[in-house]
């Protein structure tokens, strides 16, 4: 092995066209971007066409990227050392600072990179038909490009400034694309809130990455040769035992803060359910594979020097660990309240990214990332689906309560996507949630985290409870509201007026009759198509990484996860694009020895921390799966059931599940179940609770930012009151009644003529520098 | 040496583009037809040209004869021509304002005068400094200059679009 | 040369400029001496340059004649609306600033 190993040294790794030209990616949907604003409203089809295009384009770059990727970690012995492709231009330089540009492709940039392109293509062609005769359609998706334009780039990036500059572009885009419908007052102050609560967080990462340039740029510019700012560098000299603990800190501290708020963790999530005033298709967009994973994957890119700065693995807690355990807790708390279908699922994303940060904070970096690959499916399908409904079904509304239930019967494509999407979310064994989201709480336990395992098992059991409840009041029981077809009364109005009305003029005058005569029904083939799609990656991308089947099935982990060797950087600078580098110490095959995050290294450089991988055990994945199910059971277990054997349509779902087969023949009575669910769990359990957390969301958290308002305002009223009124005012008005005497007597010169205003201007700068003169002679 | 010192044919050369350019501008400011004032403006504006050139600064000189010349003069006459102003002479393209004028001119200019002599007295210029290269300048603007240079050209952009926005019929 | 000869030309088109911009009714015509007080900085600067022997001076002759076509940009197309609400470009007729 060892002799091997030694050989395999001087091996050179593959690589190839698309690997060495990701940096195309983001620029594909920029040009577009371009195309679409100058000659978009020229095109046949509103530019809608150049959008998709790029997306395919990019996404078709992509694939080739990873799949060339996999083909380069193949091509090397298991447990080396992939180095990235990595591809550095001058942007600018100035005074020494020098600014690159390029990228930086390594399996985690492959990986989401390939969920971008992806969700993005099909959200393009779902907004096609979601969208359509939208008055500002073309605009729409202009942002939309720009948008996963800004996400390719950050993903790509090789350093930090690209990494922000994508960062930035998504924030701006998002503010665009939630407040689409800006008429309406509500969104745009979503989109406001949207806007400048990430910019709070930018501030982390601004301060961050400025922090971690001036303390890193040294040694990274002496060892690697590449300045503060690159990702590859500041990986390294977090590892390197170079970095004084606090600047670390700080710098990891300001970075998670940002990512604090792009992820809407927990004190800055509030803007993400306010974010659902946009349309359905950039909610899901934002929510599954874009902006929200963009404060996960930043810290998942510079992962060392979390790892490092919070001491990651180290005793105790840490920061980003404690915030995913809260966020996962409130926010799956906060998705009872709600009657909004989309603000469910913003909830839901809002607990699952907890669970990717508790992840990281953990160790475990893998199965975090795991997370938001499978995450971005199933969530960008129960957006879709939300949005299938709406569009379809419920007349532009998406209050569950009001205008949804029972649609089952009339959206099949919809409901059966649906379902599977919410099994993967809640974790169900076969389903794609099951094998990420296990990971991170099997991890997190086997890392020593004991507390947040049980969060994390607390947040399984009510993922799984919310979500049915969700999932009841859209599909089961008897239509509602606009569903059962009342949108031509006062009530169904109201709430699609509530909605996109003004958006929607154009599309309700051939629409409206339509839905008055169909009622519920199924979307058009360019809404259910992205919906299978998805659904089928939400069933199946778990097997990516597959780990109760054993070693052989971890693919993921073998492509993706970067090893954690000492590596020697070759030369003055490291080599790049393509070139492996020689390594320094031979690894044995169990690949978990290296120093690599616990040692300073020696004779190279580390660019991963050496992270624990708990084995996987059945009893583990039995309790998981047992929560799991308790979630369901304890609020609507029989309820699912019974529609699974009345509906033939779900016998594929029965068949793959023999638990919830069996489960079926308890639901017989579903309004008992109903009731059930709605005023015993829910108002004796869930409600109090999740009342409460809500209650500390708005009065709390909101009370905090009012109160400094109204601390201000009340000391404000007192210093009118005897500052302002008794001792300025006297002042005021006397130099008031002086100036106005003054001011009378200047009126002339205010002729109106312009010219006269120059000569005055002159003339007195004129005599100003005389006088001047005078003095210094 | 004394003649090498003096830089004669310089000197020579300053003074007569010296001399048209005042009178020049004095016929810009004065003349009662807008598009002489144009023209005249041309005259002054070549002058100072050269006499960048003298000042040894040709990349500005340069510059200097493609923007004023050829972008800003073209914009003067574009704008006189829009504007309908009568091509000849006009009788009131002057105010009432000469009263204020002469003395502002006249008080501005006695300072400058006073403060220069103080100031510079009969310092000379150094004979035989080299001719600032292109290189050099951008070295500088891509340099030290950028974040003006950036700043200028947020400027630039904006005068672009307030241009348009101002100008156009909606 | 002296320094003199030229911050005297300078001070001169300065001073012709700034009579223009007093006394001229028509707003191009105030445009055209605001470009005479331009060029009259842009003489000083370059004298000074030569005079110090750094090229900071070129750089800022090089921002002022930048800025100078702004000005004109937005000036000129001040002018044009001007024209166009009151079909005259007479500085006198604006005297809505009157106090």
């Amino acid at each position: 092995m060892l002799a091997a190993a030694t050989e395999m040294t001087e091996t050179v790794l593959s690589s190839g066209w698309f690997l060495e030209n990701a940096w195309l990616i983001p620029i594909i949907p920029a040009i577009s971007f371009a195309l679409i604003i100058f000659f978009g409203k020229r095109m046949p089809k509103k530019g809608s066409e150049f959008g998709v295009a790029s997306m395919l384009g990019a996404l078709v770059l992509s694939a080739g990227a990873a799949y060339q990727w996999i083909q380069r970690v193949n091509g090397a012995e298991e447990g080396a050392y992939i180095a990235p492709i990595i591809k550095t231009w001058t942007w600018w330089q100035n005074d020494g600072v020098s600014l690159g540009i390029g990228q930086h492709v390594d399996g985690l940039t492959v990986t989401i990179l390939i969920v971008v392109a992806f969700i993005s293509s099909l959200v393009q062609i779902y907004s096609l038909e979601y969208l359509r005769g939208d008055r500002r359609y073309t605009h729409f998706f202009a942002s939309l490009t720009l948008f996963s334009a800004g996400m390719l780039n950050m993903v790509v990036a090789e350093n930090m400034i690209q990494l922000i500059l994508g960062w930035e572009i998504m924030g701006l885009c998002s503010f665009m694309l939630i407040g689409h419908w800006w008429e309406e007052g509500a969104n745009s102050r979503a989109a406001l809130k949207a806007f400048f609560t990430t910019r709070t967080g930018d501030i982390g990462l601004l301060t961050g990455t400025a922090v971690l340039y001036f303390a890193a740029n040294e040694w990274t510019t002496k060892t690697l040769g590449v300045s503060g700012f690159s990702i590859r560098g500041l990986s390294s000299w977090a590892l390197s035992g170079d970095p004084s603990s606090a600047a670390i800190t700080v710098g990891a501290v300001a970075l998670f803060i940002a990512a604090i708020g792009k992820s809407g963790q927990f004190p800055l999530h509030t803007w993400l359910p306010d974010a659902m005033a946009g349309p359905t298709p950039v909610s899901s967009l934002l929510h599954s594979s874009t902006m929200v994973v963009a404060g996960v994957f930043l810290v998942a890119r510079v992962y060392p020097v979390f790892f490092e700065g919070l001491n990651i693995l180290g005793s105790g807690a840490n920061f980003i660990v404690i915030i995913g355990g809260i966020t996962i807790v409130i926010a799956a708390l906060l998705a009872f309240v709600q009657t909004d279908i989309k603000k469910v699922l913003a909830y839901s994303t809002v607990s699952q990214l907890g669970y990717m940060m508790m992840g990281l904070g953990a160790g475990a970096w893998l199965p975090a990332v795991f997370h938001i690959f499978t995450h971005a499916f199933f969530k960008a399908c129960l957006f879709l689906g939300a949005g299938s409904i709406s569009h379809s079904s419920s007349h532009h509304s998406f209050e569950m309560k009001k205008d949804m239930g029972g649609l089952r019967k009339f959206m099949p494509i919809t409901f059966t996507t649906w379902i599977i999407s919410t099994l993967a979310l809640c974790g169900v064994f076969p389903f794609s949630g099951f094998f990420s989201k296990d990971e991170i709480i099997d991890n997190v336990g086997y890392s020593g985290y004991n507390v947040f395992m049980i969060v994390g098992l607390a947040g399984a059991f009510l993922t799984a409870a919310y979500m049915t409840r969700a999932t009841y009041l859209t599909f089961f029981g008897s239509p509602r509201g606009a569903s059962a077809g009342e949108h031509h009364e006062e009530e169904g109005h109201g709430a699609h007026a509530s909605h996109d009305d003004d958006a929607h003029d154009s599309h309700d005058t051939h629409g409206h009759d339509a839905h008055a005569s169909h009622g519920p029904h199924e979307s058009g083939w360019l809404i259910t198509a992205p919906l299978i799609i998805l659904a089928t990656l939400a069933l199946s991308s778990g097997f990516l990484n597959a780990v109760p089947f054993g070693h052989g099935w971890e693919n993921l982990k073998k492509w993706v996860e970067p090893s954690a060797e000492v590596i020697n950087p070759t030369g003055v600078a490291y080599v790049v694009g393509g070139a492996g580098e020689a390594r320094v110490t031979a690894i044995e095959a169990g690949y978990e020895k290296s120093d690599c995050g616990t040692k300073t290294p020696v004779d190279g450089v580390c660019v991963a921390p050496q992270l624990k991988h708990a084995p996987f055990k059945w009893s583990k994945a039995a309790l998981s799966t047992f929560i799991v199910f308790a979630g369901m059971l304890s609020s609507w277990f029989v309820c699912v059931q019974l529609y699974g054997r009345k509906n033939k349509k779900l016998v594929g779902l029965t068949e793959r599940n023999k638990a919830l087969g069996a489960g079926y023949k308890f639901l017989l009575n579903k309004y008992y179940l109903d009731a059930l669910y709605e005023n015993v769990i829910v108002r004796a359990i869930a409600h109090p609770i999740a009342r409460g957390a809500y209650w500390i969301n708005q009065n709390i958290l909101d009370g905090i930012v009012n109160g400094a308002g109204t601390s201000a305002k009340t000391v404000a009223g007192w210093v009118y009151r005897n500052v302002d009124q008794k001792l300025v005012d006297g002042a005021v008005n006397s130099s008031g009644n002086a100036a106005q005497a003054a001011g009378g007597s200047l009126q002339p010169v205010q002729s109106g003529k312009v010219n006269m205003y120059g000569a005055l201007l002159f003339g007195s700068a004129a005599i100003g520098a005389l006088i001047l003169v005078i003095i210094n002679t | 040496m004394i003649a090498a010192d003096l830089l004669v044919a310089q000197n020579i050369g300053f003074t007569i583009i010296a001399a048209i350019m005042v009178i020049g501008a004095l016929r810009v400011v004065t003349t009662s037809n807008v598009v002489h004032a144009a023209l005249w403006l041309v005259v002054v504006l070549a002058g100072a040209a050269a006499q960048y050139v003298l000042l040894a600064a040709e990349f500005v000189a340069i510059t200097q004869v493609l923007v004023y010349i050829g972008a800003v003069m073209v914009l003067f006459l574009f704008g006189t021509m829009l504007t309908r102003a009568r091509i000849g002479a006009e009788t009131d393209l002057n105010n009432k304002n000469w009263f204020m004028g002469v003395p502002v001119a006249v008080l501005l200019f006695a300072t400058l005068v006073i403060a220069l002599n103080d100031g510079f007295g009969d310092q000379r210029l150094p004979s035989d400094s080299p001719v600032v290269s292109t290189q050099q300048l951008s070295d500088q603007i891509f340099g030290p200059y950028l974040l003006p240079f950036w700043a200028l050209s947020f400027v630039l952009l904006a005068a672009v679009i307030g241009a348009i926005v101002l100008s156009r019929r909606d | 040369m002296l320094v003199n000869q030229f911050l005297m030309l300078g001070a001169v088109l300065f001073c012709i400029g700034v009579y223009g911009v007093i006394v001229r009714k028509n707003a191009v015509m105030v445009l055209m001496s605001i470009e005479l007080i331009l060029n009259s900085v842009n003489i000083n600067l370059l004298a000074f340059s030569l005079r110090n022997g750094s090229v900071d001076g070129h750089t800022f002759a090089l921002y002022v004649i930048a800025v100078a076509a702004a000005e004109v940009g937005v000036g000129l197309a001040m002018v044009l609306l001007m024209y166009r609400n009151r079909r005259s470009i007479g500085l006198d007729e604006l005297s809505e600033m009157k106090g």
